[in-house]
């Protein structure tokens, strides 16, 4: 075997290195010592990991025979993830840090490098062997951080619905691939089963196989109906794994599903799931909305709006390959630091005062005029208000989707844009209470620690300047045109 | 060329918005005002070091064979919307542009240091320099603009800074009207302007990439400034609502100039603008806002030229609101007004002067860049003596506290250097050689006379009036009859500290030598050196018309005499009429209040009422209706979202199967 293929996988490697130093620092200290290290220095790490993947080179290579492919589009892809995963590193900080978590601070980030390391597998994956290992390496420790806050009953009843569920969808999505199996007359590359599908005549099996993989699929990206584990799991795990499930995970298995819609069934796409892709867009995007409307927790509202957000993400699988690619990789960015921001705010709230209803939010510009700010700023991003990023990307995203002139397709974008007016009455509903709603503050003033304070930052830039700088998109539209 | 100046300029006015604007509350006032000063100051070096290699070096980036040339320093993309619409952020460096970051920069510097004393007692000290710095940054942005975007982006923004700093003290009732007044107006004429813009975009094809233009933008000005005929060869021919694309789109772009230059009957905001400080007058409503109008005619030259029409509309416009305008100054009593409209008069001036520069031989002579490097030169030395006069009322203003003549009179004894800066001023304004309108003036009185005499009478004729004007205003301010209050107040008025009088002289030295400067060999409407020579007979009219309205002036108003009112009283209607501005106003209340609001307004506000707020509504109630109904999927039970799971899977194959059957 050529060892030196292993060098194509330089991302994997660091994280994978990342995970062994973090895993040896925790077992080879003692507990007395509380392991107060291990948060600045995975941090520390993690950052220096985060540049030196967005400077690595890629190759633009495939290596073991074909399983697994490094490209500047995956590449870039890791690399945005890997912004967001550090940003969800620095606002978890103050939650590791506490007494509860004493002799588990390892184990969180232990977990999260190896969801990471999962999520990258399943963006370079051109083997479905590869891709369900990664899909699998990104669940099954995920269940075991919503999980986390071992005294909360709630966060049980999270971690569990999030395991049977995912591995209900395992099972459909297996069930999926043994059909594309049968197809392909052996084979699990994703060049062999495109090469044998667009030979054989559309039936019944293969409609069940798409639809099969769309849902095993869906169910990491919260589509509907496959979604209704989401605000369950959302409200239940503690907010910084949830940040991390409502962006990352969702940024990864969106990247993933776009790469096996493609590349394998690419063939198909306008007599088979290009309507079911229809159906489910729209039905996520309106469903999510519907039900953001009516929540109170905030950490529901924001299940619900990221539900609501991935159908806008899929609308990047309904066009030309690279301008949809480039488009979803920039919704996704801009969705990561909105997001996050918003996650931030809700986080630092929690735990400092354990507040995570929407009515508590009343009057949090006198007491938290930043905070304020910044959440007030996260909401206009995700509704998508110009000139924030969201305006942005929801613009590109819907250029993009017109861009093939179809009547249909057209439809499509008026849906989404109904929705976004929709959408602008529930985020505008914390922008309300936040500074409208009267009455005294509820939150007390407090200040936030220096590792939010980076994040809240770092989001704050993003939303502001994504979208007015051009070079972030035409950085995602390069990259978008060199996926293999 | 290096792109440190250049980025600088555009950058430091910004970064002193920023500045002042988040960190201005926190400064002392001293802190805070030398800030600015000290940051115009480097601003100023930057713009004149960039103009001066511009024109003196002799690079031959800048000037090959002696023709001028434009030269892109930086051109980035900005946003790319698509392939055609996309929209760029850069530097072009041209003789006009050179000529305006010199006056910007001159003018900007002068003002912040004389508001140093002006301002010095008035609250939010701070904030009146963050806004000066914004509108420097929005005028120097409009100025280098590469392309129509860009420059459309900073018209706006120069809109907005100039209704912040009108509506300065906005305490006042009437500053905050005044101010409300601006944006609406000058935005109403923007949105011609934009329509102009949409109209060109739409019918101008993108250049072939393999073509002599390489697929450049047809919205580049350097594209458009020297291949006007290839850009627009798609406009060619192809008609809108009934006229030609391009005389539309050039005459709907230049409303928009109409708007800002305050033209009639888009003026109406320009006497009202006087609310705001008075060094902000002679900022922007003088020296170089409003002087927009004729830049962008001047920007799109090469195109109007393509369109005579619209260059006849253009002269027709400037010379009726320029007889207008002078009429209208001599019934004012406020002095700022007179001012005012002194400004329009002037700026029309300019633009019936770009206007007889149309570009095609008449009888044989090319008397092409006349006009247009005449108007330029008038727009270089009216910024000078008019923000001169405007300070100049600054300090009267500072002194006795009033706008109106009436409370001044005899104030030459009291302050000799604003009375000998005032009179250089009005001498400038009124063309009497050596000072420098007289050379600007004239220059551009032979070019109407060429295009045709009928323009070169009229505006004589406006010349002279506006030598009456300003005299008339001078002797009533310096002469007329001391006002006794002087006397029995405890303190007289006097002139002004020195950071108030140095502008004054400094501005007043430019005026006296300014007419010396040889302009043709700057700016011209190609780049090739123009030759001034005075024509002695136009010189010598239009000198005998100034000396003689001055003459007039001084009969009538030097010494305290009953004249002036037994004139008023022979012909009081239009006495009354021009000192109501024509009823101008009155129209528009009348126009917008009766006809619009009341009538049209009315139904529209119905069937926003009924018809689309109740589409809202109903959406509203259906939304809501529909979260209540799908509550119950959300049980909570695990084993009904996996059902529902596997059963949204198998039907999506389902029914895709069976619609493929």
């Amino acid at each position: 075997m050529d060892y030196s293929q292993f060098g194509a996988m330089l991302p994997e490697l660091i994280i994978l290195g990342l995970f062994v130093i973090v895993l040896c620092a925790d077992v080879f200290t003692k507990d007395g010592s509380a392991k107060r290290f291990l948060t600045p220095m995975t941090t520390v790490l993690f950052l220096l990991a985060t540049v030196a993947i967005w400077l690595i080179p890629s190759s633009g290579e495939e290596v073991f025979g074909g399983m697994y492919v490094d490209s500047q589009a995956c590449k870039a892809m890791k690399a945005i993830l890997n912004v967001g995963a550090f940003i969800v590193l620095l606002q978890a900080a103050e939650w590791v840090e506490s007494d509860d978590m004493k002799f588990r601070r390892g184990e969180f980030y232990e977990l999260l490098l190896a969801t990471l390391f999962g999520m990258y597998l399943m963006i370079s994956a051109r083997h479905f062997l590869l891709f369900i290992i990664g899909l699998e390496c990104a669940s099954l420790p995920l269940a075991a951080m919503v999980a986390f806050n071992k005294k909360h009953y709630e966060s049980h009843e999270a971690a569990i619905k999030y395991i049977l569920t995912a591995v209900f969808s395992s099972a459909i999505l297996l069930m999926g691939l043994s059909f594309v199996y049968a197809f392909s007359g052996g084979s699990l590359y994703f060049n062999d089963i495109a090469a044998s599908i667009a030979g054989t005549e559309i039936n019944g099996l293969l409609i069940a196989a798409v639809a099969f993989v769309i849902a095993g699929i869906g169910f990491k990206l919260s589509l509907v109906p496959f979604h209704l584990w989401t605000a369950d799991v959302y409200q239940g795990a503690p907010t910084a794994i949830t940040a991390y499930l409502s962006v990352i995970s969702k940024g990864a298995a969106a990247f993933a599903f776009f790469v096996i819609f493609a590349q394998v069934f690419g063939s198909l796409y306008s007599e088979v799931w290009e309507w079911m892709m229809y159906a489910v867009i729209i039905a996520t995007i309106t469903v999510g909305n519907l039900f953001a409307m009516r929540q109170k927790n905030m950490k529901r509202f924001m299940a619900f709006s990221s539900v609501s957000q991935a159908g806008y993400i899929m609308l990047g699988v309904m066009t030309e390959q690279a301008l949809g690619l480039g488009s979803m990789m920039f919704y996704i960015f801009v969705y990561i630091v909105s997001n996050l921001a918003a996650f931030a705010v809700i986080s630092s709230i929690e735990n400092k005062t354990g507040k995570v209803s929407m009515d508590d939010y009343d009057g949090l510009h006198k007491s938290n005029p930043r905070l304020s700010f910044v959440m007030t700023l996260a909401m206009f991003s995700l509704a998508g208000i110009p000139p924030f990023a969201g305006f942005f990307s929801k613009i590109l995203i819907f250029t993009s989707v017109t861009a093939s002139d179809s009547m249909a397709l057209y439809m499509l974008v008026l849906v989404a844009l109904i929705n976004t007016i929709i959408s602008l009455y529930y985020y505008l509903l914390v922008v309300k209470a936040i500074w409208i709603n009267p009455g005294e503050a509820k939150v007390e003033r407090f200040e936030s620690n220096r590792c939010d304070r980076v994040a809240l930052v770092l989001c704050t830039l993003g939303i502001v300047f994504f979208g007015l700088v051009p070079y972030i998109y035409e950085y995602c539209l390069d990259a978008a045109r060199l996926l293999n | 060329m290096d792109i440190t100046l250049p980025i600088l300029i555009l950058a430091i006015p910004f970064a002193m918005f920023l500045i002042l604007g988040i960190g201005g509350v926190k400064m002392p006032r001293k802190l805070a005002g030398s800030i600015g000063i000290l940051a115009n100051g480097a601003l100023l070096a930057c713009c004149y070091t960039v103009a001066f290699t511009y024109f003196f070096s002799g690079d031959p980036l800048f000037i090959i064979d002696g023709v001028r040339q434009q030269y892109q320093v930086f051109d980035v993309t900005w946003l790319a919307f698509t392939d055609r619409l996309v929209v760029n952020i850069g530097f072009l460096l041209d003789p006009i542009c050179a000529m305006m970051l010199v006056v910007i920069s001159t003018i900007s510097f002068m003002v912040h240091l004389y508001s140093w004393g002006y301002m010095e007692h008035e609250p939010g000290f701070q904030r009146y320099y963050a806004f000066l710095a914004l509108f420097t940054f929005s005028m120097l942005g409009l100025v280098v603009a590469t392309n129509i975007f860009q420059m459309y982006i900073f018209w706006e923004l120069v809109g907005v800074s100039s209704f912040l700093l009108i509506g300065f003290f906005y305490k006042l009732p009437s500053a905050v009207s005044a101010s409300k007044k601006a944006f609406i107006v000058t935005r109403f004429a923007d949105l011609f302007m934009l329509i102009g813009i949409l109209v060109l975009s739409y019918y101008v094809a993108q250049t072939p990439a393999d073509g002599p233009l390489g697929g450049a933008s047809a919205f580049n000005f350097l594209m458009l400034n020297s291949h006007p005929t290839n850009v627009l060869a798609s406009t060619l021919g192809a008609t809108f609502m009934g006229g030609s694309v391009l005389t539309w789109a050039m005459i709907l772009i230049f409303v928009g100039g109409m708007g800002k230059s305050a033209m009639l009957p888009l003026h109406i905001w320009l006497p009202d603008a006087m609310e705001g400080p008075t060094p902000v007058s002679a900022l922007i409503h003088a020296a170089t806002m409003v002087v927009a109008g004729v830049y962008l005619v001047a920007r799109f030259f090469p195109m109007y030229c393509i369109v005579p029409d619209s260059l006849t509309f253009i002269t027709v416009v400037g010379a009726i609101t320029a007889f207008y305008a002078a009429v209208v100054a001599c019934a004012q009593i406020d002095i700022k007004r007179v001012l005012a409209f002194s400004t329009i008069s002037q700026i029309a001036f300019m633009m019936v002067s770009l206007g007889c520069a149309y570009d095609q031989p008449i009888e044989g002579v090319h008397y092409s860049g006349l006009g247009y490097m005449a108007g330029m030169f008038h727009l270089f030395t009216h910024a000078m003596f008019k923000a001169l006069l405007f300070l100049g009322a600054g300090a009267l203003i500072h002194a006795v506290h009033s706008n109106d003549y009436t409370k001044m009179g005899g104030l030459r004894k009291y302050m000799p250097i604003t009375h000998w800066t005032f009179l250089i001023g009005c001498l400038a304004i009124a063309g009497i050689p050596p000072f420098s309108g007289f050379f600007s003036k004239d220059e551009m009185l032979t070019a109407m006379y060429n295009r045709d005499i009928i323009w070169g009478v009229w505006m004589t004729i406006v010349a002279g009036l506006t030598a009456f004007y300003m005299f008339r205003i001078y002797y009533l301010i310096f002469w007329w009859e001391e006002n006794p209050e002087y006397k029995h107040d405890g303190h007289k008025p006097h002139d002004a500290p020195w950071q108030m009088s140095l502008p004054l002289i400094i501005l007043a030295a430019v005026s006296c030598v300014a007419g010396f400067i040889p302009f043709g060999e700057f700016v011209t409407f190609n780049g090739e050196p123009y030759h001034i020579h005075l024509e002695g007979w136009v010189a010598g009219t239009s000198i005998t018309v100034a000396v003689l309205a001055i003459a007039l002036a001084t009969v009538m108003y030097a010494k305290k005499n009953p004249l002036p009112s037994k004139m008023r009283q022979a012909m009081p209607g239009l006495w009354m009429a021009a000192h109501k501005r024509f009823y101008w106003d009155e129209i528009y209340m009348f126009v917008t209040h009766k006809i619009i609001f009341g009538g049209i307004c009315r139904a529209i506000a119905w069937f926003d009422r009924h018809i689309i707020d109740g589409t809202m509504d109903a959406l509203a109630a259906v939304t809501n209706f529909c979260s209540v109904k799908i509550k119950s999927f959300q049980s909570g039970n695990v084993q009904a979202y996996v059902a529902w799971y596997l059963l949204g899977a198998l039907l999506l194959g389902a029914i895709t199967w069976i619609c493929l059957l």
